[in-house]
């Protein structure tokens, strides 16, 4: 199995009136392809930050990550920005649908961004919302639409692009019992059936049961595998 | 996770902005409100002060200004046998006989512009005490020189001390620069009356300025003119309302223009009111439902929130004001209608002025505060409480 | 799905906001082209002067006379086609507000002089045949209700008395710039009473205006008249109607110097408001700007959101605040009595300075929000709340 992400002696300090907080320590792991992992812990353990400096969306202090064997840390922000909307889908707590659009148009807004046709956009969002089993919501905005379905809507418009990697911060932290369920259901049909590498924030035990591999933080540290 | 007190500095700051945007913009339209208000009452406070109210003038009947008014030389000396005129301590009237005209002259600022050349008696300098030498000497009588307001000699082109003015079919040397203390014989020539009639080849003088001696004795004298049909044709009137009346038209201009402009000024400044007090309502939903859930009744909401938005508009029209009175270091000068003259006046303050625009500003904020307000104290408890 | 669409359903997005936005640009367009056109119609009141008239005054000032025998001698000057002499009446019409201007001149060579003013053969016969005919503006007849026939009463200030005119001739505006408002009557009759009443004022002519032949160089043709009475008691100062026109305005300059710097000022809170909404709308939305930023789109697509929902805003607003405008005008123009504005219409270039200025001053107010959405980290703009 080939690596997907691979991070090396990672750390990150935020630098805040003048105080230095450093928020990950020399932290270093690797996903293989195809992989759902669960990261783990308690609030300011760092887990939120090392997702998203595999995502792209963040750079770290020191130390390497690469993706798919680039390192990302050499792009410039606009090739990184490029590089994110070709391998990244990305899922947050709380859904950032834009609430004036439809769950069609919020799935297309990745898709703006590619050259393809109208009509190739139009396939690619409705195979994306079937996916996600709101293909008879196509026409309803955010808030005609219940937390789970949106973070379903979220969801398509996470793999709607087809990107490789998916990353997930806190899915179901905003949703009951049995949304929470759905979401997780759905993210490992994601991983199984499409192949989908999967890096999943949580601090509920019960999503995190659904991943393959969980790791756990604190305080910055990365705890070895299994503690 | 991290306090994100950054966050907060940073909100603090973009409310901060909106709130600063809506204060310049209140300020701005009160500034421009006030300075239209110092423009009209510095034209009247340059006329008036023009005028004493203890002479009077003689002009003809139905000339709205001197240019056009003719007295001949006979009527002239026939009214000043009238009782009521004052007598100085040697026994001679105290009377201004004098002739006014305009000549064109180049402005330092380019273009053309009338000034008012008057010729005076010398018994000016009773009637008005107000008119002191600045600079030079004055013109000796039985000469042909001139003393220019210092107005006239700061704005137009070979106005200065020593300068030749050619009118009258003569050049006359300007030996003298005289200060008016702000009145509109600052923005004048003055002249030895009888030279300047000489020049002119008339037999004529435009008006005739007196002291008086009482108010009765005016009343009398004015009842004695309108009888008398060789006087018929002149009206008496008291100085400071002749030279008061000639600032109504360019300050009723320029209250026109200025309140027409204003008011479209302040719909522009009410609606951005409007819009902020909107936005801060609709972001201090919770806070509002808070509120009233803790037992603050509606209108206390109101109050708070049309308490904001006067503040707002009370803290711009206190800063436009401020602004506005630097405008009184300036002085500018326009044509004055009523007298075909360049006239140069000071931008002049208030407490009228001050109380009117500060009114403004506090209506300003209340027409747009009042419908956010609204809406903030109408809003369901528990609807607010969901940040809905 | 495009970048319009998205703009679209972004500005919808807080319609209270946006139509009080749209409301107050609105407004202040139409104060800024009423500003303007209060401009350009005084402009149109220069341009309106003729380069192809000299107007001969005394050198001193416009309110001394020149003696009657002046008309001639300009006549013959070289380059002169006609010529027409007038005196500046004044004198109160019913009431002192009604100013409109009132003159003597020669009934039989008015017309030629000035072409823009048409009359009919019938009127011009009329008037050059009765002694005490007057003929008037259009939009004087207008506003007064003076029909032909009707008796004119006029109080003489500079020419004191009673005067009385008949109506025999409205002359029309040949052009949009054309002044309707202007009253003409015999300067023989002016003179016949001036010879009884007042002698010394007698046979004095207030102005020549003379048309030059085509092609003639006014500059010379000015400088020869003038140098003719060069010396004399009562020196000429010939000018183009034009700059004659032109040395008129400039003494109310400090007047258009407000009005240009409150036309400014306008500007500024059209700035003021539209920034105010974009500063506030874009805030609220820090955290989609963030979420489109980790989805890849990019500073210029920020851009492309943030300044074309302004531009549109700012555009409705000008196209409402140009129709007001246009209203407004048509609006002044039946209540302020033409004297003020003799020619009132908005000039071309107020329409394009207002469009173009609205939707300059949209991009402009987008410069802050753009800057600080774009330069926002994309990890603090996700955990940004309002």
């Amino acid at each position: 199995m080939t690596t997907a992400i691979k991070v090396e002696n990672v750390s990150k300090t935020y630098t805040r009136d003048k105080m230095s907080v450093p928020v990950l320590n020399n932290v270093s792991i690797e996903i293989p392809e195809g992989e759902f992992v669960a990261l783990m812990g308690p609030s300011g353990s760092g887990k939120t930050t090392l997702l998203n400096l595999i995502a792209g969306i963040d750079r770290p202090t020191g130390g390497r990550v690469s993706v798919q064997g680039e390192d990302i840390g050499t792009m410039n922000e606009s090739s990184l920005a490029k590089w994110r909307s070709r391998n990244i889908g990305f899922i947050f707590q709380f859904y950032n649908l834009i609430p004036v659009l439809t769950a069609y148009e919020n799935v297309e807004l990745p898709l703006m961004l590619t050259p393809l046709s109208k009509a190739q956009r139009k396939q690619q969002v409705e195979t994306s919302l079937a996916i996600v089993g709101l293909a008879d919501r196509m026409k309803h905005t955010p808030n005609q639409l219940s937390g789970g379905q949106q973070q379903r809507v979220a969801i398509a418009r996470a793999i709607a692009t087809d990107p490789n990697i998916i990353v997930a911060d806190e899915p179901t932290g905003d949703l009951d019992k049995k949304s929470a369920l759905e979401i997780m259901t759905l993210l490992e049909r994601l991983n199984k059936e499409f192949g989908k590498t999967i890096i999943m924030v949580t601090h509920d035990p019960s999503a995190a049961e659904h991943a393959h591999i969980v790791r756990h933080l604190d305080k910055g540290d990365l705890l070895p595998e299994g503690a | 996770m991290k306090i994100p007190f950054y966050y907060i500095l940073r909100n603090f700051f973009a409310r901060k902005l909106t709130a600063s945007i809506t204060i310049v913009g209140v300020a701005l339209v009160v500034f421009v409100f006030a300075a239209v208000l110092m423009m009209a009452y510095g034209v009247e406070k340059a006329l008036i002060s023009t005028g004493s109210d203890e002479n009077a003038i003689i002009t003809r009947k139905g000339s709205n200004n001197e240019i056009s008014s003719i007295i001949d030389l006979q009527t002239a000396n026939e009214l000043s046998t009238l009782k009521g005129i004052a007598k100085d301590a040697q026994g001679k009237v105290v009377v201004s006989y004098e002739v006014a005209t305009v000549i064109n002259l180049d402005k330092k600022s380019g273009g053309m512009s009338n000034v008012s050349v008057r010729g005076v008696s010398p018994q000016v300098f009773v009637l008005r005490p107000g008119v002191k030498l600045a600079q030079g000497t004055w013109f000796r009588s039985g000469s042909r020189e001139i003393v220019v307001g210092k107005q006239t000699n700061a704005r137009f082109q070979g106005a200065a001390l020593g300068d030749k003015v050619k009118f009258g079919g003569d050049f006359w040397t300007i030996v003298g620069i005289m200060d008016a203390n702000g009145s509109a014989f600052d923005s004048e020539m003055w002249v030895d009356v009888e030279q300047l009639r000489g020049a002119y080849k008339r037999d004529a003088y435009s008006s005739m300025t007196f002291k008086f001696t009482s108010k009765d004795d005016l009343e009398t004298m004015k009842s004695k003119i309108s009888g008398d049909p060789r006087l018929n044709q002149m009206e008496v009137e008291i100085e400071r309302s002749f030279f008061e009346k000639q600032s109504e038209a360019l300050a009723m201009f320029l209250r026109v223009l200025g309140l027409v402009v204003t008011i479209i000024f302040s719909v522009g400044a009410m609606i951005g009111a409007m819009i902020t007090m909107y936005t801060s309502v609709a972001n201090r939903t919770v806070e509002i439902g808070t509120l009233r859930a803790l037992g603050f009744r509606r209108g206390a909401v109101l109050f708070a929130f049309l308490f904001e938005s006067l503040m707002l508009s009370l803290v711009g029209g206190v800063s436009g004001l401020i602004l506005a009175s630097g405008l009184t270091f300036f002085s500018i000068s326009t044509m004055n209608f009523s007298s075909f003259s360049e006239l140069a006046f000071s931008f002049a303050m208030s407490p009228s002025i001050i109380i009117t625009s500060l009114l403004f500003a506090i209506l300003m904020g209340f027409v747009g505060g009042v419908l956010p307000s609204w809406r903030a104290s109408r809003m369901k408890i528990v609807d607010s409480l969901r940040g809905a | 799905m495009n970048t319009t669409r998205m703009v679209m359903k972004n500005t919808l997005r807080h319609p209270l906001r946006n139509i009080l936005t749209i409301l107050g640009i609105a407004i202040a367009v139409s104060a800024f082209g009423l500003l303007r056109t209060v401009l350009t119609s005084w402009d149109a009141g220069i341009e309106a002067g003729s380069v192809d008239r000299l107007v001969t005054r005394d050198a001193v000032s416009f309110i001394f006379p020149l003696p009657l025998a002046y008309a001639d001698k300009i006549e013959k000057t070289e380059g002169i086609d006609k010529l027409c002499y007038l005196n500046w009446f004044g004198g109160v019409y019913k009431d002192k507000q009604n100013f409109f201007p009132r003159m003597a001149c020669q009934p039989d060579r008015i017309f030629d002089v000035y072409p823009e003013y048409v009359v009919s053969t019938q009127e011009r016969e009329a008037f050059i045949n009765e002694r005490n005919a007057c003929v008037v503006g259009e939009s004087i007849a207008q506003q007064f209700n003076i029909k032909l026939g009707d008796l004119m009463t006029v109080e003489g200030d500079i020419y004191p008395g009673k005067w009385d005119f008949v109506v025999r001739g409205i002359y029309k505006r040949r052009d949009q710039n054309t002044d309707g408002t202007q009253m003409f009557f015999s300067w023989v009759y002016l003179n016949e009473r001036l010879l009884q009443d007042a002698p010394s004022r007698a046979n004095k002519i207030g102005w020549v205006v003379t048309k030059l032949k085509p092609g003639t160089n006014s500059a010379a043709v000015s400088k020869a008249i003038d140098n003719q009475f060069i010396n004399s008691s009562a020196e000429t100062k010939s000018e183009t109607e034009r700059a004659f026109n032109q040395s008129f305005f400039e003494s109310y300059s400090a007047i258009f110097t407000a009005i240009r710097i409150m036309s400014i000022l306008i500007i500024g809170i059209i700035l003021m408001v539209l920034g105010n909404t974009m500063i506030m709308s874009t805030r609220e939305r820090t955290r989609e700007y963030a979420m489109l930023k980790a989805l890849g789109f990019r500073g210029n697509h920020l851009v492309a959101f943030i300044a074309g929902e302004s531009i549109i805003i700012a555009f409705i607003g000008a196209i409402i605040g140009v129709g007001m405008l246009y209203l407004m005008v048509l609006g002044v123009g039946a209540v302020v009595p033409k004297q003020f504005f003799p020619v009132f219409f908005i000039a071309p270039s107020t329409y394009i300075i207002s469009f173009s200025s609205a939707v300059l001053l949209g991009g402009l107010a987008s410069i802050l929000p753009v800057w600080h959405n774009t330069k926002i980290q994309i990890v603090d703009g996700l955990r940004f709340n309002g």
